[in-house]
């Protein structure tokens, strides 16, 4: 799988150099957790497409670049629009007539939705791999004597970058508000007249934005194949889980811890390359077991 | 014409038919009681105006049809309703709480001077801004509740039983603050209430229900001085 291609490619030394790469990959978990965060915040309930997803934007934006020649940084928000208007549009068109169903319902869905954007993705791009040109110099700089790729603090600022965003949106401005109180009190919501609706609408044209970021932002490390989020899903989910499946900040802290031990784990643990799909598993029982709010989740308060 | 028009609205809840046929009118400007026992269908009656509950017949907002229209935009069309249990949004902070009440309006000066008066109504909102609408008592919320509303600059305002489970000195504070957002914002105000005494001093006219009709209407002060009406339906 592509994520231990990234690790690998790296070469293995101290602590320090460990810790790097981990925060890395961390961060590339922690952006699709972003994602996963944002429905599960709208709608209770996890996309299990949003990998899928995100893999489509991405073929997007490489065809952009291959075909059409744009850069990359012509190509990047471009995409991310045209994701956030697929988003707005797959809620309206796929989950609207299950919005009042079980969840159970939303989320057989979203893994039709995953069937569908995976074949879509091999039939339209076929399963060959393709190279995507990185946004950021290939050069390490040294850094007291750790070396770091701008590739590395590339995925580092992004993620913290869409962090910031994120923050600001839903705690600074009055649609974010809005988006909140339509998810957590949606009667209460309508009763001063928000289309509640829409809201949802909104918060899966978001999370398909934020996708698409992850997947241009993983796509030069891992390279592009229509399987390319597969693994980074289960870690976002981890990811997720362990910061408290509601709370932004603790998707990324989540994200990078993921990253850090599975880096540990990696390089302590002899052969355990190949427990790292168990280890993230593990990872989400043990959480679920002993602390379901996440680790800094909070608990709700109420009077009573 | 009258503002809001009830006319002959039938209103099932599950498979309880829980109205059967009331007609109402409520004048621009007037607060008008709706009263009745528990069961009476005074809940049922004010679900009915914002779609909360399917109805069959007609109902009237300033002339245009509202029956069968979404919740959200006939609380547009500037309907405000203070839902029973107060609907308070418990995990945002007071002041959210009130920002989701104007969330609407493009008018930001006059929300500003909407959220002073606010502060003028309910001096204890302003130092706790901040907090979780959850930490606030039973009373706060209530008001936190209709001060949302008012944040609305509503036409009609719709309040469902806003003494229910508060001190006799609370009811009285929050009832003053109903007459003045009637008096000095002119809203027009459905009061359904179980405690009748204190809605008949409020209220202009009254309609009192029985198992999903109106049984009587009328002046306020002349149900109130009607002692058969007062034992039959009212109980005090």
């Amino acid at each position: 799988m592509g994520t231990e291609v990234f690790l690998s490619a790296n070469p293995v030394e101290g602590l320090e150099q460990q810790l790097v790469f981990g925060i890395a990959t961390g961060s590339i978990y922690a952006s699709l957790a972003l994602a996963l965060v944002l429905i599960y915040r709208a709608m209770e309930a996890i996309n299990f497409a949003q990998g899928e997803m995100a893999t489509f934007s991405t073929f997007i934006a490489w065809t952009l670049m291959a075909t059409f020649h744009m850069s990359f940084w012509i190509a990047f928000p471009l995409v991310v629009v045209l994701s956030f208007v697929g988003g707005v549009a797959l809620e309206r068109v796929v989950i609207r007539p299950v919005e009042r169903a079980p969840i159970l319902t939303t989320i057989l869905v979203t893994l039709g939705l995953f069937s569908i954007f995976n074949g879509l993705s091999g039939l339209i791009w076929g399963y060959t791999i393709r190279t995507f040109p990185s946004p950021f110099p290939v050069t390490p700089i040294s850094l007291g004597g750790v070396g770091i790729g701008f590739q590395d603090l590339g995925l580092i600022g992004v993620s913290l970058v869409l962090l910031f965003l994120i923050y600001l949106f839903f705690s600074r401005t009055k649609l974010g508000l809005m988006m909140r109180a339509a998810s957590l009190y949606p009667q209460s919501s309508r009763l001063v007249g928000v289309r509640v609706g829409w809201m949802l609408a909104l918060g899966w044209g978001l999370s398909a934005a934020v996708g698409a970021v992850s997947g241009m932002m993983v796509a030069p490390v891992l390279s592009l194949d229509p399987s390319l989020m597969q693994s980074v899903l289960l870690f976002a989910f981890t990811a997720a889980v362990l910061g408290g499946i509601e709370n932004p900040l603790g998707a990324v802290i989540g994200g990078i811890v993921v990253g850090v031990l599975l880096a540990l784990v990696g390089t302590y643990i002899p052969h355990a390359e190949d427990l790292r799909l168990v280890f993230g598993f593990i990872v989400i029982v043990l959480v679920l077991l002993f602390r379901p709010a996440g680790l800094i989740g909070r608990a709700h308060v109420t009077r009573v | 014409m009258a503002l809001l028009e009830l006319q002959d609205v039938f209103a099932t809840y599950g498979s309880r038919r829980a109205l059967h046929g009331v007609s109402m009118n409520v004048e621009e400007g007037s607060i008008v009681a709706l009263l009745g026992a528990n069961g009476a269908g005074k809940t049922t009656t004010l679900r009915a105006i914002t779609g909360l509950v399917k109805v069959q017949g007609a109902i009237r907002f300033d002339g245009q049809r509202i029956t069968g229209v979404a919740t959200e935009e006939i609380a547009r069309l500037g309907i405000a309703h203070v839902p029973e249990g107060r609907g308070t949004m418990s995990q945002l902070s007071v002041l959210e709480n009130l920002q989701m009440g104007a969330c609407l309006r493009h008018d930001p000066k006059a929300v500003r001077q909407d959220l002073d008066r606010v502060y003028a109504y309910f001096p204890w909102m302003k130092s706790r801004l901040a907090q979780p609408a959850a930490l606030l008592s039973g009373g706060e919320q209530q008001m936190l509740a209709i001060a949302r509303a008012a944040m609305m600059r509503p036409r009609l305002l719709l309040l469902d039983e806003p003494s229910l489970g508060l001190a006799p000195i609370v009811v009285k504070g929050i009832f003053k603050i109903i007459e003045a957002i009637n008096s000095e914002q002119g809203v027009t105000i459905v009061l359904v209430e179980q405690n009748a005494r204190i809605a008949l001093k409020t209220a202009g006219s009254a309609y009192v229900l029985e198992v999903g009709v109106v049984a009587v209407s009328g002046l306020a002060r002349e149900l109130a001085q009607d002692e058969s009406v007062r034992e039959s339906y009212l109980g005090y």
